[in-house]
Parts: structure tokens; C-alpha cells; sequence
């Protein structure tokens, strides 16, 4: 009995029943011929892996770090972690320009927002992305996420610091690269939400980007770097008794699961504060110390789109039981479907095929529901999901903030 | 979160629960650690191998008067899902299985040749057609049984362009990658043509179940078009019928409004006077779901649903009773092919499906399905029969027979 505890190996490994269950569920696998698949890539690689590292096999790079084997497979075995560590471990192909660019968002970030026009105007052309593909690898069919010419903490600074002293009930808020730099608006949206139900928001000091996209582009010091870094950001605020609320599942599933199983920095002290704020107002609502007035006449019809890191973190429910219950909204939940972009994989130039292909039954899906909008908790798949489908991606936040009746929520609080 | 049921595992047993209490106008939620037997499942549905004698403690003996009704609900249960059954409601059929011998069975999905018990009639040449380089489906077992039979067989096989982006990696030359690309369209004509190209004077052709992840018409179109009798046998896992199986039933559970935890582990349970108040799960952590009541449907070892350990047999989340020889030794026969006891091992149940604690019934959780004592899955042939009856048993006493 004891012995089989001390056998054990990382990431459930020996749990393997070779069934290739996860193979069926893996999304690369059904369009790329070149990857291994989950089982041979995780578990059966791995026996191989640890007789001589000679058996590491580049393919591994195809894998997107979905998790959608770990989802599927019966036995608990964690398939990608092993995948992953064995690219960090074994692999010698170190990451190009292109991925060190594409993957440093809060590098470009600061650089592009002074010149988000001039930016967005840029990338936009036809003319700089043919030198893009050319020259560094991103592919030309991809549309730009474009900077914002303001960045949220600046304009929170300057527009809603004060209003928060208000407040006795307090939350921090994580608010990533993407709300950051291309997307202040939703920054602004779960600001207005938590103000109307009573939370004030306070920033952390200095987070940084979670580190997602230096984790899939090899760049494992600097994920390990920004992972200490926000975990000592997240103990502050912890500290003083502050839940950490986000609006992006891949953010939270980075900073809870990806920091101590893959970077192995612990983050056992703020780990279970971490929320996304959907799971924090459902639950809030739920039991009874807030309540949410609706605008009248509010109609959309609403299709919702989990994100991989959303179905392993498990709080899809969350996101879902808030946007069904916005009276006047008529609400599909989509086939579980990985959108095929992650993160930055689809914006290379040799994924674009791959990544389209993989996404092709959730674009059918969305077309034949043909909703109002999309509503997802993950910015990638948004750029992924408008450019390949053409309809529009809303954060459920964004969805909230637009059927609430901010002012009588605010009231019936006691605001 | 609160709901009526929380059922835990959403295999055949948990998911047809779900489905009944759902109907029945519960909310329900589901919850599931990793994809279920159905992934392993042959497309036939056994209930008891004919002449079997039921042993004493046996699932079906708890349901009583009321398995023969229970028994005619299953195709019609089924149909409402979208997963069309055939076979007959009181007497058993064979199927082929993948080593050219016939098995006992009660229902299999629609496109699973089914066979006359006495005498199945196989025909006299046969066809089997396997896909060039996939090595799942064993064409040599199958021809040596059926030539036992009588049957004269011939092995072809078919390569087609777009099979060669499988076989690429050849690690990946599997049954649902095949079934992806046979899912319509173009290819699937080729196949077919290509099949029909093949025959000569065979008045049956045997091909490897890959066709219809999602549903079944690609497995009738084949069926329809080669012209002469077709029999699909099982691949080696998974099972495209099984996983279709799986999918089209989560697939119909969601559309009742129900909520399936994908991924996610039950691992805490809270028990006051003998009634079960909440239970924890992996992802949701402290965020507790609680229900009037609860259903544990978490499967055999095989799922995880019960453990062993040198000291025993144990279930490992809610703590409850299990019934297993105590004499370690007598868990196995060494002929792997005789009757294994440990298969009937499980959790201990009142009449009532009731979960027993330390001698106590718990007044809400009931268990159903496979992580049941005094089965007999191999033996009797009582498999999905005991996940499906059990289910709707529990169901039944939960919501008073509106289910
Ligand atoms: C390999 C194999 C092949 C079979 N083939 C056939 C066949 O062809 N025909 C036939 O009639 N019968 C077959 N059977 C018999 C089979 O047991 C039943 O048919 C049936 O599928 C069992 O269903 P179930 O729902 O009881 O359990 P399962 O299908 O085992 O489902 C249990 C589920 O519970 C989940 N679970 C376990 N623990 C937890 C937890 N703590 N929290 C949340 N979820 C949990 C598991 O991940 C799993 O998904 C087969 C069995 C096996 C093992
Ligand atoms: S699903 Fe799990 S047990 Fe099955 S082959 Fe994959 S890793 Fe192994
Ligand atoms: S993480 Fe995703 S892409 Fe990688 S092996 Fe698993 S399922 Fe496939």
C-alpha cells in the first residue's frame, strides 16, 4: 500500500491504461498528421523519455497545451503536463524572434500603446503583414488584436481610484495583458459591475502577464520569472484579505494550475483566492448577499463558447448560469470544440492551416445557432472566433454590464 | 450550487438517471471524472445471458416484479436521446464479435448486424475488408473463426489518399481518426466504391465499426449501398458506436436543461444523519453542490468507483459499506477465462438501491450501475442491463414513478 505512494511518479504517469481515449478528444491529433497524439506524446513517451532523453521528439510542439486529453482521460493521468514538461526539459529548438515577440505581450504592450494608431494602422495593412510572413513567420491571414491608446491602468488611475475609496468591501482585480492593452473596455465593464453591487477594485501591485504565452514559446525562465513575481502580487493582496478576481479563464487557469505543476512555483497562499469574477458574482447572488436588477426589454440571443483551459478549470457552469438567467436572453451552449487558436499557436505562420482546421466544427456550430453575438471567457478565442467567423465575441462580463441596470443594481445593494 | 439529484459519474448508468430525473422536471447535475465503459463498449447492450440463474443479491432481484416493464422502456429511452436500438425485448440475439465468434446480447445499435441464437446464418462467402495499415481490427481472428463455422472468407484491404494523412503516424492509425474521415462527403462515397470494387461472388461483406462519431448515417449509408449483407465488427478501443453512444446521450441530457461537470471529480462528501448534504469536487473546490439527493454511479475498479488494496475493497468517496470475500486469494481464478469473483465485488444496497455507512442505510444516496455488488458482467452478460435497469429503478424511486 505504501509502497505503490512512493512509486508514484509526477503527473500520474504509471496510471496510463493505454486505452487512447485522450487520442479521440485531442483536437491536434484530428488534423496533424505530424503530432504524435496524447498518448505516445505524455505516457508512453515518457517511458521511453526517461531510459534516454534521445527519444524526445520534437513533434511535441505541435501539442497546444489544451488539456482536453486530461479532461477525457478515465485514469487521472495529467497527459499535457507531461507533454509540456518534457518540452522543457528535453527540447533543444529554442524560441525564434517571432515567438519571443508574440509571446512578450506585456513588453509590446507598453511599446504599442503610445502609437495604437499608428500600430493598428500598421499591422492592419495588407502590405505589413505579407512582410510579417515573410519575414518573421505570422501568418497574413491574421487580424491583428488592436492596441488601445489608453491602457486600463491608466485609466483607472486617472477615472476610478477615487470612486473606490467608497467602498468597505473590497476586491483585487488581475486584469492580464489583453484588458490591459487591447481591451480597457472590459476592465471598465467589471469595474462598473463590482462598483453596483458594492465591491470596490483595487489593482495589485504591478502584476504582471501570467506568463501563458512564454509557457507555449519555450520561454520557461520568464514564465518562472512573471509566476514569483504575481505570486508575491496575489500574497499582498491576500494578505489583506482580498479575493483576486479575473476576467480571463486562461489567465486564472495559468496562475492556479500551470504555476505549481508546470513552472513549480508555489502558489498554495493564493491559489484558492483566485476567482473569475463570473464564479464570484454567481455566488454571490447565490447566497443571497447581492442581487442583480435587469434592464427592461433586454433581448439577445446568446451562444456560448468554453475555452479548453475553461473545461479543465471546470467553472464553464459559472459563466453559463449567469448569462441563461439574464431575463430576455436566449441561451445555446456549444459543443465542447477547441477553437484551434491557443494563445499565439495560430498565429504562426506554419499552425494557420492546423488551426483553422480545428476550429472548423465550432465555426459551423456558431453559423447553423447564427446568434446575436458569441459570449466567451478567453480573449484568444475571441480574436480567433470573430476573424473566423465574423460574428462578434463578448466577454460574459461585457454581457452583464449590458443587461444589468447598473443604477437600480446599485440601489437595491444600498448604493 | 443547489439541484434536486447530483449524480456522480456519467457513464451509461449516471447519464440515463440523469436523463429520467431531468424528464421528470428535476434539475439535475452530473458529475464526471473522465470518459466512461461506454468508450470500451461492443454496441450491443446485454441484460442476461439466456439460461443464466441469477445469483442471490443480484441487481435485478432488488427491482422485482417491475423488470420486464423496465426492460420494454429501454429502446423507446434510448430513441428519445437519438440512439436507435434494435433486438427483441424477451429473447436474446448474437452478435460477431472481433474474434469471428457470436456472443449473447438483448439490444445493439441500429447498424450492429444481430443474429438468430440457434442458427445465425453468416452466409457462405464472406468479404472482410480492412483499412490498409490499421491494425485494430484483427482480420486473421475473424476469418479463422467464421471458417470454423463453415463460412469461406477472403481478406482485402483499402487504401485511400486521404487515409495516408493518418498513417503519417502510425501510432494514431486509430478508430476514430479513421471514423472522422469516413464521417461523409467524398470519402466516404470512394470507400465505398472502392468495397464494392472489391466484391466478387461473397454474399457478405464484414467491415471494421469506424463510421459515425456523431450519429449514424454514415454507418447506414455503407450499409445501404454495398448491394450485399454488411456486418460491422468491433475495432479494438475506443469504440466509435460507444463513444457515439456516449455523446449523443450527454448530447440530449444538456438539451433537458442539465448540467454535465466534464473533467471534474467528486472528492468530498458531507454527511449528517445518515443523509448526504453536499459534495465537493476537485475544480469547484470550496464551492460545495448540494441536492435533495444524490446518486453514485461511479463505475468499477475500472472507473475508479471502487478500490482494492491488499486489506480490501473499498469505495473511495463516500466511505460506504462494500461486500467482497474477505479471503484474498479466492478474488481470482487462475484460468483468466473462468469466471472472476472480483467482478462481483461492490457497494452494499438496501432493497431500495440505498448506499449502506457503517451498517446504515443513508437515507439519499443510492447507487446504480456497475459499482453495484453481485453483478455478473462477463459471466451472466448482465453489463449494461444492470447500468440501465438500476438507473431507472433509482430514478423511479426518487421522484415517486414520474420518471
Ligand atoms: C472495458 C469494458 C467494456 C464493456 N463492454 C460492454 C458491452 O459491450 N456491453 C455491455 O452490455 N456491457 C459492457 N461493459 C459493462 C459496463 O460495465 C456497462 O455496460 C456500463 O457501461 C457501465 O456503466 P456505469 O455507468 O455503471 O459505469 P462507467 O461507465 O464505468 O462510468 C463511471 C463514471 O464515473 C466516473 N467517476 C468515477 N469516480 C468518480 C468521482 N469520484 N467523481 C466523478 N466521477 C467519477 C468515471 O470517470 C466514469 O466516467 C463493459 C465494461 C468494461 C469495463
Ligand atoms: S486516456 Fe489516459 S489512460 Fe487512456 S491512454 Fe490516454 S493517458 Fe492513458
Ligand atoms: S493538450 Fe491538447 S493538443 Fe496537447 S495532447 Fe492534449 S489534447 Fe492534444
Amino acid at each position: 500500500m505504501k509502497l505503490q505512494e512512493f512509486t508514484s511518479s509526477a503527473h500520474n504517469f504509471e496510471e496510463c491504461m493505454k486505452c487512447t481515449v485522450c487520442a479521440a478528444y485531442c483536437p491536434v491529433v484530428q488534423v496533424n498528421p505530424r503530432y504524435p497524439g496524447p498518448k505516445q506524446a505524455g505516457p508512453d513517451g515518457e517511458r521511453l523519455r526517461l531510459k534516454d532523453p534521445i527519444f524526445f521528439d520534437e513533434a511535441l510542439k505541435y501539442c497546444l497545451n489544451c488539456k482536453r486529453c486530461e479532461v477525457a482521460c478515465p485514469s487521472g493521468v495529467n497527459v499535457a503536463d507531461i507533454i509540456q514538461e518534457a518540452r522543457m526539459k528535453y527540447g533543444k529548438s529554442k524560441p525564434r524572434l517571432r515567438d519571443r515577440i508574440l509571446a512578450s505581450t506585456d513588453v509590446m504592450g507598453p511599446l504599442a500603446v503610445p502609437f495604437a494608431p499608428v500600430v493598428n494602422f500598421a499591422t492592419g495593412l495588407g502590405v505589413t503583414k505579407a512582410v510579417l510572413h515573410a519575414t518573421m513567420g505570422i501568418d497574413r491571414h491574421r487580424t491583428f488584436p488592436k492596441y488601445s491608446s489608453r491602457t486600463f491602468e491608466a485609466w483607472f488611475r486617472r477615472n476610478a481610484l477615487k470612486e473606490q475609496r467608497k467602498y468597505d468591501n473590497r476586491v483585487a482585480f488581475f486584469h492580464g495583458c489583453y484588458v490591459n492593452y487591447n481591451y480597457p473596455a472590459l476592465g471598465k465593464d467589471f469595474v462598473k459591475i463590482m462598483n453596483a453591487i458594492g465591491y470596490g477594485v483595487e489593482l495589485l501591485d504591478k502584476e504582471q502577464c501570467c506568463g501563458v504565452a512564454m509557457i507555449s514559446n519555450g520561454m520557461y525562465d520568464g514564465a518562472v520569472k512573471h509566476a514569483r513575481n504575481n505570486v508575491s502580487a496575489l500574497s499582498k493582496a491576500v494578505d489583506k484579505g482580498l479575493k483576486i478576481l479575473t476576467t480571463s479563464s486562461t489567465c486564472t487557469f495559468t496562475m492556479r494550475d500551470e504555476y505549481p505543476s508546470l513552472l513549480k512555483v508555489d502558489n498554495s497562499a493564493v491559489r484558492d483566492s483566485i476567482l473569475l469574477a463570473t464564479r464570484f458574482i454567481y455566488e454571490q447572488v447565490e447566497s443571497g448577499a447581492v442581487k442583480l436588477a435587469f434592464k427592461d426589454g433586454y433581448k439577445a440571443r446568446i451562444a456560448y463558447h468554453t475555452p479548453c483551459h475553461m473545461e479543465k478549470l471546470g467553472w464553464g457552469v459559472f459563466s453559463k448560469a449567469i448569462l441563461a438567467r439574464i431575463p430576455g436572453v436566449e441561451f445555446t451552449a456549444l459543443d465542447s470544440n477547441c477553437c484551434g487558436i491557443s494563445g499565439t499557436y495560430g498565429f504562426k505562420k506554419e499552425n494557420y492551416g492546423v488551426s483553422q482546421a480545428i476550429g472548423k466544427p465550432l465555426f459551423d456550430h456558431i453559423a447553423s445557432v447564427n446568434p446575436d453575438f458569441v459570449a466567451c471567457d478567453c480573449e484568444t478565442c475571441k480574436w480567433q472566433i470573430e476573424m473566423s467567423t465574423g460574428y462578434k465575441v463578448l466577454n460574459p462580463i461585457s454581457v452583464l454590464a449590458e443587461a444589468l441596470d447598473l443604477e437600480k443594481t446599485a440601489r437595491i445593494n444600498g448604493f | 450550487m443547489k439541484f434536486n439529484t447530483i449524480i456522480i459519474g456519467g457513464g451509461l448508468s449516471g447519464l440515463t438517471a440523469a436523463i429520467q430525473l431531468q424528464l421528470s422536471g428535476e434539475s439535475t447535475a452530473v458529475i464526471s471524472a473522465g470518459q466512461s465503459a461506454l468508450h470500451f463498449s461492443s454496441g450491443t447492450f446485454g441484460i442476461l445471458n439466456s439460461g443464466a440463474v441469477l445469483p442471490e443479491g443480484h441487481p435485478y432481484s432488488k427491482i422485482g416484479p417491475k423488470l420486464q416493464d423496465y426492460i420494454a422502456r429501454i429502446k423507446p429511452f434510448f430513441a428519445k436521446a437519438g440512439v436507435s436500438l434494435h433486438g427483441n425485448d424477451s429473447r436474446n440475439m448474437l452478435r460477431l464479435t472481433p474474434t469471428g465468434t457470436f456472443q449473447e446480447c438483448r439490444y445493439a445499435m441500429e447498424e450492429v448486424e444481430l443474429f438468430d441464437a440457434g442458427n445465425p446464418d453468416i452466409g457462405n462467402k464472406v468479404l472482410i475488408v480492412n483499412v490498409q495499415g490499421f491494425f485494430d481490427f484483427n482480420t486473421a481472428f475473424i476469418a479463422q473463426g467464421l471458417e470454423k463455422a463453415g463460412a469461406t472468407c477472403r481478406i482485402e484491404s483499402v487504401s485511400l489518399p486521404e487515409f495516408g494523412r493518418v498513417r503519417e503516424s502510425p501510432s494514431e492509425m486509430r478508430s476514430v481518426n479513421l471514423a472522422r474521415i469516413l464521417e461523409g462527403g467524398g470519402t466516404l462515397d470512394e470507400f465505398i466504391a472502392s468495397v464494392k470494387a472489391l466484391i466478387k461472388d461473397e454474399d457478405t461483406v464484414i467491415l471494421p465499426e469506424i463510421f459515425g462519431l456523431r450519429d449514424s448515417s454514415p454507418a447506414l449509408k455503407v450499409k445501404e449501398s454495398l448491394g450485399v449483407r454488411c456486418i460491422f465488427v468491433g475495432t479494438m478501443p475506443p469504440s466509435v458506436p460507444g463513444i457515439r453512444c456516449q455523446m449523443q446521450l450527454r448530447r440530449y441530457y444538456e438539451s433537458l436543461g442539465g448540467i454535465f461537470l466534464m473533467g471534474d471529480e467528486a472528492v468530498g462528501v458531507n454527511i449528517a444523519d445518515s443523509t448526504v448534504k453536499a459534495v465537493s469536487t476537485k475544480n469547484l473546490g470550496a464551492h460545495w453542490l448540494m441536492a435533495d439527493n444524490f446518486i453514485l454511479s461511479t463505475g468499477s475498479f475500472f472507473s475508479k468507483g471502487l478500490a482494492s488494496s491488499p486489506e480490501g475493497v473499498t469505495e473511495p468517496l463516500f466511505g460506504v459499506d462494500t461486500s467482497y470475500d474477505k479471503n484474498r486469494p479466492e478474488w481470482y481464478r487462475r484460468d483468466f477465462f473462468e469466471s472472476q469473483p472480483y467482478m462481483e465485488f461492490g457497494v452494499a444496497t438496501d432493497g431500495g438501491f440505498h448506499a449502506i455507512k457503517d451498517g446504515i442505510p443513508l437515507t439519499n444516496l443510492y447507487a446504480a450501475g456497475s459499482i453495484l455488488a453481485g453483478r455478473g458482467p462477463l459471466t451472466l452478460g448482465c453489463g449494461a442491463g444492470v447500468a440501465i435497469l438500476t438507473a431507472f429503478a433509482v430514478a423511479d424511486s426518487i421522484t415517486g414513478g414520474k420518471a
